[in-house]
């Protein structure tokens, strides 16, 4: 910073302190920066978090294991299934509880639909904040299918709760896996239309090209996960490297970036959704018969001890620590969520930039503040 | 026409109350237009409640904006804040004087001698165009610092930085069509064009993108909407205005997209000739009286101005500012050194 300082165009100039959010039309929810800039260029940006806090952890301490999901729901409630994949998965874990195959493939499904839903409101939001209207409504547009085959499966939209401790609550209902699958099928063509409304636009490079670079060397310091890592060139993807539910049984790529700008972790979500789109199909492919629910107990008791489980959501690595005294209730649940970690690097990212560019990064890093607040 | 207060009063005064209804009119419909067209774009409906299709939505809005409380922030500029709004919209409206809608008329017979449809011809009319026009630029400054908002001033600094480096390339592009045309007279622009027989969008095409793209530029909107851009700037310079006030910043914008196409479709799309003014083959097309097609041409101008807010991404500041003085300005000089060459070969202008 110092040496920024010493390279202002105008010694003299007075910085001006200006306040982001929170209610802001860029900031995503509730978040608020402090920048302090010089003329455009911003010498300094502290994020500034809390606004949606609801002690949501301190909620899951009184709750049934079975009662603490729909409060995962409204944590990340831009993926709520990832949320519910994350907790019941930590919660068998602990308990040894092996999900049915049905149930572990209607898992896969849901999350992934749910990682391509997540990502179109990313890019909604993202083209939007860089001034392009019209992908916001396009993106949309799919998006309303999916919260459709969501809401015949469970009868939610938005807040799932859509998985339990040991399987799935409901079955598929019938002709769910032809709608899904005619949907999955075409998706690939909506996406190459939004791309060339984006890709090669000669602005969208300008202004996404070299904005927020971070290094492979420094992602991995500061505990980014998902895009943002990916997006800087490493290959680490929870689902390949510690596959759960039935990961490893289909075929898919990771795609990483090579500069670590907007634009590569933009390419990265682009092809994240094409391959979630595979899985998906592979999914349906295979989707064998069978219960849904595993035996378990009505009154979910895991042993004593601790354990830490994680997915890969849309975001990054969503992790639960669960701490169990043998009763009904977690005594202590702890969740490492992907978009507040991701946001600590904001600050690094934009050092140096223009306002406009803090938009872009605020966009690329894809946080949801009602997982950061918790 | 016996008494001289008729052609010397009453005349203009019904001319200046007409097109100032018919501006501001058009400015409020070309918002609806605006939402519809940028709806069938993004597959949405657009506004359709208020009227049949919606057609009534803009003098809802206005009926709205009239009966808003008007706010003054405590701790503006009141004077300045007041007046800032003043400052935008005049010079927008006295701007249309000058432009010439139509040839000579006597609209449909209704008059014994033909009269012309604009209210009046000043010999240097294009150079009280670009002059009056940048008197709004101090709205924009003013009432972004009067404000007392960050955000506000914020939004001002960028316009005023991006309405006087785009004057300079734009100022260019028009110099390159007065040397074609010989003189700085609006109407005789157009019948420049008519006696070269063809439009000056042929021989200047390349003053003819760079004025576009000033004009776009010149109108804050989309892609180089920056002293407005929501998601950076809130509402940049207007943050803190309502009521009329703020209508009054619409107002001046729209006029001014009115005034940016109107000026274009003068200098370069021949005003109201139909293509080809000379060719005898297209004599059928005269049947359409001549502010049609001086109507249809603004027109598309301002159906451009909607697609690319439909289509592009916004620039960055420092974007901005190259493009205008490290590629505009450069490239327009060089086009006024071409096109001046080619009228000396060709003989002098027409």
């Amino acid at each position: 910073m110092s040496t920024l300082q010493a390279t202002r165009p105008f010694p003299d100039s007075e910085e001006m302190e200006i306040s982001f959010g929170p209610q802001h039309p860029a900031t995503h929810g509730v978040l608020r920066v402090m920048v302090k800039l010089d003329g455009e260029r911003i010498i300094d940006a502290k994020p500034i978090i809390g606004y949606l806090h609801r002690g949501t952890e301190k909620i899951f301490e009184r709750e049934t294991y079975n009662g603490t999901i729909p409060h995962t729901d409204r944590m990340d409630y831009t993926a709520a299934a990832t949320n519910n994949q994350a907790l019941v998965g930590a919660v068998e874990k602990m308990m040894g509880v092996t999900v049915p195959p049905r149930a572990a493939y209607i898992r896969m499904v849901l999350a992934e639909l749910q990682r391509i839903a997540s990502h179109i409101i990313w890019l909604g939001t993202h083209a939007l904040d860089i001034g392009a209207q019209t992908p916001f409504f396009y993106t949309f547009q799919e998006r309303e299918i999916i919260l459709d085959l969501y809401e015949e499966y469970c009868g939610a939209r938005l807040t799932l709760n859509c998985m339990r401790v040991g399987g799935q609550p409901f079955n598929l209902p019938e002709g769910w896996t032809d709608r899904c699958r005619a949907f999955v099928d075409q998706l690939p063509a909506r996406i190459a239309e939004w791309e060339r409304l984006l890709t090669n636009n000669r602005i969208w490079k300008l202004r996404t090209i070299g904005v927020g670079v971070i290094s492979a060397a420094n992602a991995v310091e500061w505990g980014l996960t998902g895009p943002p890592l990916r997006g800087s060139g490493v290959k680490w993807d929870i689902r390949k490297v510690f596959p759960y539910d039935r990961y490893d049984e289909v075929d898919f790529e990771i795609p990483i970036g090579a500069n670590g700008d907007t634009y590569d972790r933009y390419l990265v979500r682009m092809e994240e959704m094409r391959q979630s789109v595979r899985i998906v199909q592979q999914c349906l492919a295979k989707l064998p018969d069978g219960p849904v629910m595993a035996k378990v107990p009505k009154v979910i008791k895991p042993p004593k001890g601790e354990i830490y489980f994680s997915v890969e959501g849309p975001k990054g690595e969503l992790g639960f620590y669960v701490v169990s005294d043998g009763s009904t209730n977690p005594y202590r649940l702890r969740v490492r969520p992907a978009c507040f970690i991701n946001l600590q690097v904001l600050p690094e990212l934009v050092r140096g930039h223009l306002v406009a560019d803090m938009i872009a990064v605020i966009g690329t890093l894809d946080i949801v503040l009602g997982e950061i607040d918790r | 026409m016996g008494n001289p207060w008729i052609a010397f009063l009453l005349v203009p005064l019904v001319k200046i109350i007409v097109i100032l209804l018919v501006v501001i009119l058009m400015a409020a419909y070309l918002s609806y237009f605006e939402r519809k067209i940028l709806a069938y774009m993004q597959i949405r409906i657009g506004p359709n409640r208020v009227g049949p299709r919606g057609w009534l939505q803009p003098i809802a809005d206005a009926l709205k904006l009239f009966v808003k409380e008007d706010i003054v922030p405590s701790r503006a500029e009141k004077l300045v804040y007041m007046i800032a709004p003043a400052l935008i919209t005049a010079p927008a409206l006295v701007v249309f004087s000058v432009i010439p809608f139509g040839a000579d008329t006597t609209f449909f017979g209704l008059l014994k001698q033909p009269m012309p449809p604009y209210l009046t011809d000043i010999n240097i009319g294009i150079l009280f165009v670009l002059g009056v026009s940048s008197v709004g630029v101090y709205g924009v400054i003013l009432g972004g610092w009067s404000s007392n908002n960050k955000f506000s001033l914020m939004g001002g600094m960028r316009s005023a930085a991006q309405l006087v480096s785009y004057e300079v390339p734009m100022g260019f592009s028009v110099v390159a069509v007065l040397l074609m045309a010989g003189s700085l007279s609006m109407v005789k622009i157009v019948e420049a064009q008519k006696q070269a027989g063809v439009w000056f969008v042929f021989p200047g095409i390349v003053a003819f993108f760079i004025y576009i793209v000033c004009g776009v530029a010149e109108t804050n909107r989309n892609p180089f909407d920056l002293p407005e851009a929501e998601s950076e700037l809130v509402a940049g310079f207007h943050t803190e205005y309502s009521g009329m006030k703020w209508a009054f910043y619409f107002l001046a914008e729209y006029a001014n997209m009115v005034l940016i196409s109107s000026v274009a479709t003068v200098l370069f799309l021949g005003g109201w000739l139909r293509p080809f003014p000379n060719a005898a083959a297209l004599a059928f097309l005269d049947v359409i009286p001549p502010f049609i097609w001086f109507a249809a041409k603004v027109g598309f101008f301002l159906f451009c101005y909607i697609w690319f807010r439909g289509t592009f991404p916004r620039y960055r500041f420092d974007q901005l500012m190259a493009l205008g003085w490290k590629v505009l300005l450069p490239v327009s000089l060089a086009n006024l050194l071409v096109v001046g060459l080619g009228v000396l070969l060709m003989g002098g202008p027409k």
